[in-house]
């Protein structure tokens, strides 16, 4: 009977689709276990002083490298804290200065721009989200960080620091600016999808009170839009957090804690992140010690990410009520 | 019929915008908010212009046709150290596995979640799952992958070294851990796309005496095609462009090194490079550090990783809801942003 073994055939398929579900939810069940397993004895030898300052990372790195502690400490002695500081720098800068120009060009995409303007800026923006990191990266160390070293670090700056870092242009504002670029289209596209879809009567409503259109925008359709502007913001984070590659190549590939109070010194000083350290390191990844030391970072960098999706998802409760989904 | 001819195009939504009002009323501060936007706008087109142009300059000024057939070899010299023949190669392998094992498996991942989704708390959870693997940084997926395929059973994906360690780098294995890259993006097109297609066809199907399998095989994914290949371009794009799992898992050797002497095998057992981490090594970051040969395999790997972004406005084209930022959007998170009223 047809019905019948359509019935069976339908049976068959949710299971094996199923199955393929539980796999992937085992994969990353398995990948998370598997990453904290492995950072655990570099957690456990360090406590939690892992995360605080002290001493020079890559001397650390690379005592672990060649198996030969550092004087008075464990080989697994380790401290991350220039890394992490140098995450929260380029993160942070790149993220904030995004954040601006992104909810300009999405105002100016959705309700400012002629048609022609608006045909030429959405392919552009697309451009910008579809070229790889790895060229990125070329650029900022080819293109941006000479012109940097040129143009902005004057000599008298360079010798002011010379004794601890050397200053040569790819530096913390390189790795922001490269940055910003690469986390901006995704901001903007979130963003104007957010601002397209706000009910056009709210808006109607405030240009017939004679609301001209800047403030309508300002506070109606922003003001809206605001949990998709998080939950862009929470995703660019996200993506600029793990962001690899293109810091390897660009910020100064030195563990140095760019210090604050260097004054404009320290836009010029080198950082080197978490994700960055990891792609320079990998090599090592068979040295016990060190594989530890390089899944404690990625450890950190998932709890990061796990954390900034919950953020995402607390911030947007709240708007629930009243009907929006973001 | 046409290819999706079941999902009626959605007309593109009709923004009234208010008639051109001056601005020459306003307050300055309203005024001054008005042409930051128009410089926010002008600014990032010569942003994209410049990376274009630079690309191009730099790109064309030291390409030559020799670089496409020549393999890359150890020299100090730029004139003698051959071309890109290896990367390109390595490119495609690796795209090829990964959207053989990404396509299917992200589409059947998304008809369960959409069509099936039962207990609802496993669907969530997977849901979540893709969110995670669209969330997590590629790096701490490549190191994932190297620790997974240095286990001794999965030893014949790679090459085993003398002393019986798995080595754990190769083509098979960038490859299988890019497929996980691609996933959440044709999870995502798949999902958004089913979503579209209205409930009468599937109701329509049924009353035919369709089951629910032989409705999705012959009714809902023959209907929402491009969508899905707009996904899986959108996935092939990811891959290409990614350099981190390459230049863990795949061991970059600067030619393809197969292992043992079954050809196709060997190959895949082996190691390599791909595009990107050939310009990575070629960079100042990098071993080699050959810059022009670095700016020309850039240029080759943006005008491919271009050509497939057009190919996906292709697919999408104007029967998209949403604009033409959507694909992008979808890209970006696999949930679909929406206002329910």
């Amino acid at each position: 009977m047809p019905r019948r073994s359509g019935r069976r055939e339908d049976q068959r398929t949710e299971r094996m689709l199923g199955a393929l579900a539980i796999a992937v939810l085992v994969l990353i069940g398995a990948m998370i276990v598997t990453v904290f397993v492995n950072a655990w004895p570099s957690f456990s030898s360090n406590g939690l002083s892992w995360f605080g300052p002290g001493g020079n990372v890559d001397t650390q790195l690379r005592a672990m490298q060649e198996s030969t502690p550092l004087p008075g400490h464990d080989i697994s002695y380790f401290r991350a804290w220039p890394l992490i500081w140098g995450t929260l720098l380029t993160t942070v800068f790149a993220v904030v200065l995004a954040l601006v120009v992104s909810i300009l060009a999405a105002v100016f995409l959705t309700e400012f721009a002629p048609a022609p303007v608006r045909r030429t800026l959405e392919p552009v923006i697309r451009l910008l989200a579809g070229v790889p990191s790895v060229v990125y990266g070329l650029i900022g160390i080819l293109a941006l960080a000479p012109l940097i070293n040129q143009h902005l670090i004057s000599n008298g700056r360079k010798q002011s620091v010379a004794y601890v870092v050397q200053l040569n242009g790819a530096d913390l504002t390189t790795a922001t600016v490269i940055l910003a670029v690469m986390i901006t289209p995704i901001m903007v596209a979130l963003i104007a999808g957010a601002l397209e879809s706000v009910p056009l009567p709210w808006r109607e409503g405030s240009v017939a009170l004679g609301v001209n259109r800047w403030r309508t925008i300002v506070r109606v359709s922003l003001r809206t839009a605001r949990p998709a502007i998080v939950a862009a913001t929470v995703l660019a984070t996200a993506r600029a957090l793990g962001e690899a590659i293109m810091l390897a190549m660009v910020s100064g590939g030195r563990g140095f804690a760019a210090n604050p109070l260097d004054g404009l010194t320290f836009l010029f000083e080198p950082v080197r992140p978490l994700a960055a350290t990891i792609v320079q390191q990998s090599e090592g990844l068979t040295i016990a010690p060190l594989a530890h030391t390089i899944y404690a970072m990625a450890a950190v960098l998932l709890v990061s990410a796990a954390l900034l999706s919950f953020a995402g998802w607390a911030a947007k409760q709240p708007l629930k009520q009243y009907g929006i989904r973001a | 019929m046409e290819a999706g001819g079941l999902v009626p195009a959605p007309a593109r939504p009709i923004v009234v915008r208010p008639r051109r009002q001056s601005s020459a009323s306003w307050p300055l501060i309203d005024r001054i908010g008005y042409w930051l936007c128009w410089a926010t706008g002008i600014a990032l087109c010569l942003i994209a212009l410049a990376i274009v142009v630079f690309m191009f300059v730099k790109g064309i000024a030291y390409l030559r046709p020799a670089l496409f057939v020549k393999s890359p070899a150890p020299s100090l010299q730029q004139s003698q150290s051959g071309g890109f023949l290896d990367p390109i190669v390595g490119t495609l392998i690796i795209t090829a596995i990964g959207t053989v094992i990404a396509a299917p498996a992200g589409v059947a991942l998304a008809v369960w979640i959409s069509e099936y989704g039962r207990p609802v708390s496993l669907a969530r959870a997977v849901e979540s799952a893709i969110d995670v693997i669209a969330g997590v940084p590629s790096v701490v997926l490549a190191i994932f992958g190297l620790l997974v395929f240095s286990e001794s059973f999965l030893g014949f994906l790679s090459q085993n070294a003398v002393n019986g360690s798995v080595y754990g780098r190769s083509f098979f294995a960038a490859g299988i851990v890019m497929a996980i890259l691609a996933l959440p993006l044709i999870v995502g097109s798949t999902r958004e796309a089913l979503a579209q297609v209205p409930d009468r066809v599937r109701e329509a199907s049924y009353a035919l005496g369709k089951s629910r399998a032989s409705t999705i095989r012959w009714v809902l994914l023959p209907s929402i095609r491009p969508q899905i290949a707009s996904g899986i371009a959108l996935g092939m794009g990811r891959i290409i462009g990614d350099t981190a799992i390459i230049t863990i898992l795949l061991g970059v050797t600067l030619t393809t090194e197969g292992v043992g002497s079954v050809p196709l095998i060997g190959t895949l057992r082996g190691t390599g490079s791909t595009l990107t981490s050939y310009v990575y090594n070629n960079s100042p970051a990098g071993e080699g550090n050959a810059p022009q040969k670095a700016y020309a395999a850039a240029f080759v790997l943006l005008m491919v990783v271009l050509a497939l972004n057009a190919l996906v406005t292709r697919l999408t084209g104007g029967r998209e809801r949403g604009g033409r930022l959507s694909a992008l959007r979808r890209a970006l998170t696999s949930r679909r942003p929406q206002w329910t009223r």
